[in-house]
């Protein structure tokens, strides 16, 4: 990396690990984060996510480690970081006794937002984030995907540099989701960097660059078509009868790293060790050449083979 | 500057917007005072009456009937079971249905006729001896107060029994009670009350409202935000300061116009004590804030509060009576200066200089909580 792009660098963290205890939550974590660009964590439940978040934010104490967010260093600057970002949590933190409006209007008087540039603001956010019609009930009482479209609303209220959403979409269907998306990038387009968690594969897909995450360690990084073509592995699909048994029978093959069953088809990821996987697999379940095809990988084959397999 | 007002004004008024929405904690501020005082005001009554006692007449006569009638006349007493033998009236008493028995011994008419208290002056062989007491009680003394109360018949003068006047001979001290020279516990009670259910809501409220933020992960979003402890700390007790003076204001207008207690005190010196020591039970409810995790850790030091402020504030037990140990913890509480002072302002009208002790206390205990408070309220989740 050379030192000019630092400067294009919303968050730069070198060796970044904590502790609770025994645990390891994270462990020797690397990041570089370019601004104007949408950043993916993927990684299972407890992988260390929102740990990696919050400290990100100044929320927590790194073990070790040094972070510079927007060119700020953390935790010590954690407090002039502040207005520069915006923060949309894992479980919904606005109130939930509170109508849209008022919690709109709240984190409005928070960052100093008063008279009619609020109220300007406010409902631009309301119609932006489809909340008009949904502006006097009270954020308790909306649905799941209402409500994560108000967190948004809020967390980019005053017009934040730097954007973490942790799990943005866990409560949302598909189809907003891609609304939701949608709204990310229009806000990428005007200048803000967005570092995003999710567990969701499409999601991850979506975005510009993203780490795999796994028991708190890095396991690869990169565009998503990076990590597809510098997969360590090569995925063959077969099609045949009886494909539990012959699942069974793969996965006990040390060179192959999983098999998945995808309706009449089986998902075979082999290593890449392996030269030849298509002769290795023919060998192994005495099939017609037909039956056996390279396809591209997904970045859910990624997942796997970084995470290392079994996990299903 | 003006931006931090802002801040806090805005923590400020979602607070009360809060509480507007939540009827059950609205109810309770006004429920509170109310049920408490009509409750204690009417029932805690330390001059005790119609204690139930049991009769066991030996002597069946008519003077034995005017005896009992004359007891019964002090209110002290009520005879509610009569017994021809002591053994029935023991079992009575070892059942709780009574709580003294009254025994009357058969030659009553003599004793009464030899005795001081009907008034006859002494027999010409004034020697003590000759004169035995009238009756005697056996009396349950489990519970102090009544076994007091009963005790305080053991002179009770019995001129009216013969319609004589009383010669009660001259006291050692002439007593004069001053500010409540009627007795009435009330007028105790309702401003000991007022510090009482201040103590329990002001830091049930604080300390609770800032867990909740916690507890309902509220606050992981307001600490990414730029806003200040100590704008935090204010926004949100400064609402729970009118809530406070609303209470003062039900128990002191129920205390005068129900149970006629007076205010002889300026409503000046009233307002700044109260407001002083509603503002060091806030500060002390965010300590409790800051130290609890969820609501029920909250509510439990909250009560570890309230019941020596219910003990040894003086509320219940004169001050002065009890051993130096409790006395020191007493002072610490806010509770027992805010008891002095009100009862001060209220009952006596007493002047600022001598109210200083107390008023400076409650000034450094809420500096010092409101210290507390701010360091130990940090904005990040370790
Ligand atoms: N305050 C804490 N004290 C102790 N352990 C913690 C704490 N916070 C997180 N952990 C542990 O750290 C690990 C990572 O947790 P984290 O919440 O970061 O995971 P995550 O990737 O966000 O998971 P999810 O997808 O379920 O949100 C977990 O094993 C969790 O148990
Ligand atoms: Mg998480």
């Amino acid at each position: 990396m050379s030192k000019g792009s630092d400067f294009d660098l919303a968050i730069q963290a070198k060796q970044l690990s904590r502790r609770f205890g025994d645990l390891k939550a994270i462990d020797r974590l690397d990041l570089n984060v370019q601004k104007c660009r949408i950043y993916g964590f993927l990684g299972p439940n407890g992988c260390g996510k929102t740990t990696a978040i919050r400290m990100l934010t100044g929320l927590l104490k790194p073990s070790s480690g040094e972070i510079q967010v927007l060119g700020l260093s953390l935790p010590k600057d954690a407090e002039k970081l502040r207005l520069r970002m915006g923060y949309m949590t894992q479980r919904f933190s606005l109130y939930n006794d509170l109508t849209v409006k008022e919690n709109l209007q709240f984190i409005a008087k928070i960052y100093g937002l008063a008279g009619k540039k609020q109220t300007r603001r406010i409902s631009e956010l309301l119609s932006t984030y489809g909340l008009d019609q949904k502006k006097q009930q009270l954020a308790g009482s909306m649905s799941g995907g209402q409500r994560q479209r108000l967190s948004l609303a809020a967390a980019t209220l005053h017009k934040p540099e730097l954007l973490f959403l942790d799990e943005p979409t866990s409560a949302v269907d598909p189809e907003n989701r891609r609304e939701f998306w949608e709204q990310l990038f229009d806000l990428c387009d005007q200048g803000t960097s967005i570092l995003v968690s999710t567990h969701y594969m499409d999601e991850a897909e979506r975005c510009h660059k993203l780490a795999i995450l796994e028991d708190g360690a890095k396991r690869a990084d990169g565009t998503p078509d990076e990590l597809m073509s510098n997969m360590a592995a090569q995925v063959v699909e077969i099609e045949a009868d009886g494909l539990r048994q012959l699942k069974q029978r793969l996965i006990a093959l040390p060179d192959v790293i999983t098999a998945a069953q995808l309706g009449s088809r089986l998902r075979v990821l082999v290593k890449n060790t392996v030269h030849e996987p298509l002769v290795f697999l023919q060998h192994n379940t005495k099939l017609e050449a037909d039956k056996l095809n390279i396809v591209r990988p997904s970045l859910e084959d990624v997942f796997i083979t970084c995470t290392g397999g079994g996990r299903q | 500057m003006m931006r931090s007002l802002y801040r806090i004004q805005a923590i400020f008024f979602k607070e009360l917007v809060q509480l507007k929405r939540d009827k059950m904690t609205f109810g309770m501020v006004v429920m509170i005072p109310l049920v408490q005082l009509m409750l204690f005001g009417y029932a805690i009554n330390t001059n005790v009456r119609h204690i139930p006692v049991a009769l066991v007449d030996h002597s069946q006569t008519a003077i034995s009937r005017v005896l009992v009638q004359t007891v019964e006349a002090t209110q002290v007493v009520t005879v509610t079971q009569k017994y021809f033998d002591l053994k029935s009236a023991q079992a009575a008493l070892e059942q709780a249905q009574v709580r003294a028995i009254l025994i009357i011994p058969h030659d009553v008419s003599q004793r009464l006729a030899r005795h001081r208290s009907v008034g006859f002056g002494l027999p010409a062989s004034s020697d003590e001896e000759t004169s035995r007491p009238i009756a005697q009680w056996l009396v349950d003394g489990s519970d102090t107060m009544i076994a007091a109360a009963i005790k305080g018949l053991k002179n009770m003068p019995l001129a009216e029994l013969l319609s004589k006047p009383a010669n009660r001979g001259t006291p050692t001290f002439e007593v004069t009670l001053f500010y409540n020279p009627e007795q009435r516990t009330a007028v105790n009670i309702v401003p000991g009350l007022l510090g009482i259910i201040l103590t329990m809501t002001m830091i049930m409220f604080t300390s609770g409202a800032i867990v909740r933020e916690r507890e309902q992960g509220n606050m992981e979003m307001l600490i990414t935000t730029p806003i200040r402890s100590i704008e935090l700390m204010l926004g949100k007790i400064i609402p729970y300061i009118f809530i406070g003076l609303i209470q003062v204001f039900i128990i002191l207008s129920l205390g005068y116009f129900v149970f006629n207690v007076p205010i002889n005190g300026g409503l000046g010196a009233l307002f700044s004590v109260t407001l002083l020591f509603i503002a060091a039970s806030l500060t002390l409810g965010l300590v409790i804030s800051t130290i609890a995790t969820n609501q029920l850790q909250s509510m439990q030091m909250t009560i570890f509060v309230l019941l020596p402020s219910i003990l040894l504030s003086g509320f219940m037990f004169p001050y002065e009576g009890m051993p130096k140990a409790a006395q020191y913890i007493a002072e610490i509480l806010p509770a027992t200066h805010y008891m002095r002072l009100i009862r001060g302002v209220i009952l006596r009208d007493v002047g600022f200089t001598d109210m200083m002790p107390d008023i400076y206390w409650l000034i450094i205990f809420t500096a010092a909580g409101l210290t507390i408070a701010s360091l130990r309220f940090k904005k990040n989740l370790d």
